[in-house]
């Protein structure tokens, strides 16, 4: 019977790694499930605050603005890149890597300087030749307004003291669980949006400019918080596939492994019972 | 509807408030604000403070935490906070407690830290709030 206990070692053992992987699978979908609730709640808020800024920043004198026409640091790009803290999630973090490289060299001759989120990018990019402005991780699960306001804040200074030029937001973008695509998006200065035909004549308090300076950092803050969420919902949608696979892989597996093993022990058996006749055949003989 | 405006609370983690109200009084910077049924559109930045709204004769508080915009049209009234607590949610004594804990950080702080000396700052502020709008639900 030799082999047969080997292999049932190894079906015990790739048992075990599937139910790990249909565990992880579960958390991971009650956990994008949340995010996605996340997600929804913040549509409100940004709905709104998109359309002020774009009404305000309309009506501001744009050359007065570092917000609307950039600021004099033209040779430095701000890049905020937003990746998980933890693995197991397929390529998810190794597409925004990618882009990021991507992004480098389309802007070849402009200093990227990076703000990285999360643990994954910023393994990453310290041992690589990028400068790095802050770096953040460890959210615990949840995502908070307070933590994108204070990574929005430090992008907001490094441009208005011109330590950065046009900033840019890197992430996944949550389009179903099946798929997260990076995109790139521009943040700073802002792009005024023609809303067409103007409906309501607002009164401004303080003038629009002063507004504007209002407006823009809480803009910034809930651009990147909304860049946190889609990243996180992402993440766990990814994390669901990969586990999803995973926990087929292993039923793939443990199905072969179960042939193998019958076929060794039924090799076996035939074998014994040909002992046996041929013992029998012998004596008869 | 002419004597009723709608009142719509937002924050980036959730809405808040969605109701018909009487009046409205939001902490402008500029100083408060009242906005009565068809006021003039508007566009103003908010502070720290407290926001009172009423609404069947009586009257409800909420505090604005960390400050925020509002808009202002003839039948609706959206405030955008970053962080905004319903007055008859608001815990007493979690409040007195952290305003106590920010007091005794402040006076420590004094010359050293000037970040967190100024956060500080700003959250004694938003605690003292919260104390006088839970106060009022006494």
């Amino acid at each position: 019977m030799a082999g047969t206990s080997d292999i049932k070692r190894k079906i015990a053992s790739v048992k075990n790694t599937q139910k790990i992987t249909k565990a992880m699978k579960m958390v991971s979908a009650a956990k994008m499930r949340r995010a996605q609730d996340a997600m929804t709640a913040a549509r409100p808020f940004a709905h709104k605050i998109t359309e002020m800024v774009h009404d305000v920043a309309q009506r501001a004198n744009p050359e007065l603005h570092p917000f609307l026409s950039g600021n004099e640091n033209t040779d430095t790009i701000g890049l905020v890149v937003v990746t998980s803290d933890r693995g197991l999630c397929g390529a998810f973090n190794n597409n925004i890597l990618k882009a990021v490289s991507r992004f480098a060299s389309e802007h070849q001759g402009k200093k990227v300087k990076l703000v990285c989120i999360g643990k994954k990018a910023y393994e990453f990019f310290r041992k690589r030749d990028y400068e790095i402005i802050e770096k953040y991780a460890d959210f615990a699960g949840k995502v908070l307004f307070s933590d994108a306001v204070g990574i929005a804040d430090v992008v907001v200074e490094q441009f208005l003291n011109n330590g950065i030029g046009d900033v840019y937001v890197l992430y996944n973008e949550f389009k179903s669980t099946a798929s997260q695509t990076p995109v790139t998006e521009k943040i700073l200065p802002l792009k005024v949006e023609d809303a067409g035909e103007q409906l309501v004549e607002y009164i401004y308090e303080p003038k629009p400019e002063m507004l504007l300076n209002e407006l823009m950092p809480r803009y910034i803050r809930y651009k990147v918080f909304q860049a946190l969420l889609e990243s996180t919902a992402g993440e766990h949608g990814a994390r669901m596939m990969a586990m999803d696979n995973a926990s087929r892989n292993a039923s793939d597996m443990i199905g072969k492994l179960t042939l193998t093993y019958n076929k060794v022990r039924q090799a076996a058996i035939t074998n014994e019972i040909l002992d046996i006749v041929n013992g029998a055949e012998a004596l008869n003989g | 509807m002419a004597d009723m405006i709608k009142l719509e609370l937002v924050t980036p983690e959730r809405l808040l408030l969605s109701e018909d109200v009487e009046e409205v009084i939001v902490p402008g910077v500029e100083g408060d604000l009242g906005v009565l049924p068809g006021h003039t559109p508007l566009l103003s930045a908010l502070r720290v403070g407290e926001m009172t709204y009423r609404k069947g004769g009586k009257n409800e508080y909420v505090a604005i935490e960390g400050g925020g915009l509002i808009e202002i049209s003839s039948d609706k009234v959206i405030v955008l906070a970053d962080a905004a607590e319903l007055g008859r949610e608001i815990n007493l004594q979690e409040a007195i407690e952290r305003k106590l804990q920010a007091e005794s950080v402040l006076k420590n702080e004094r010359q050293q830290d000037a970040q967190n000396f100024r956060n500080m700052e700003a959250r004694l502020k938003v605690e003292l709030t919260k104390i006088n709008i839970a106060e009022k639900y006494k």
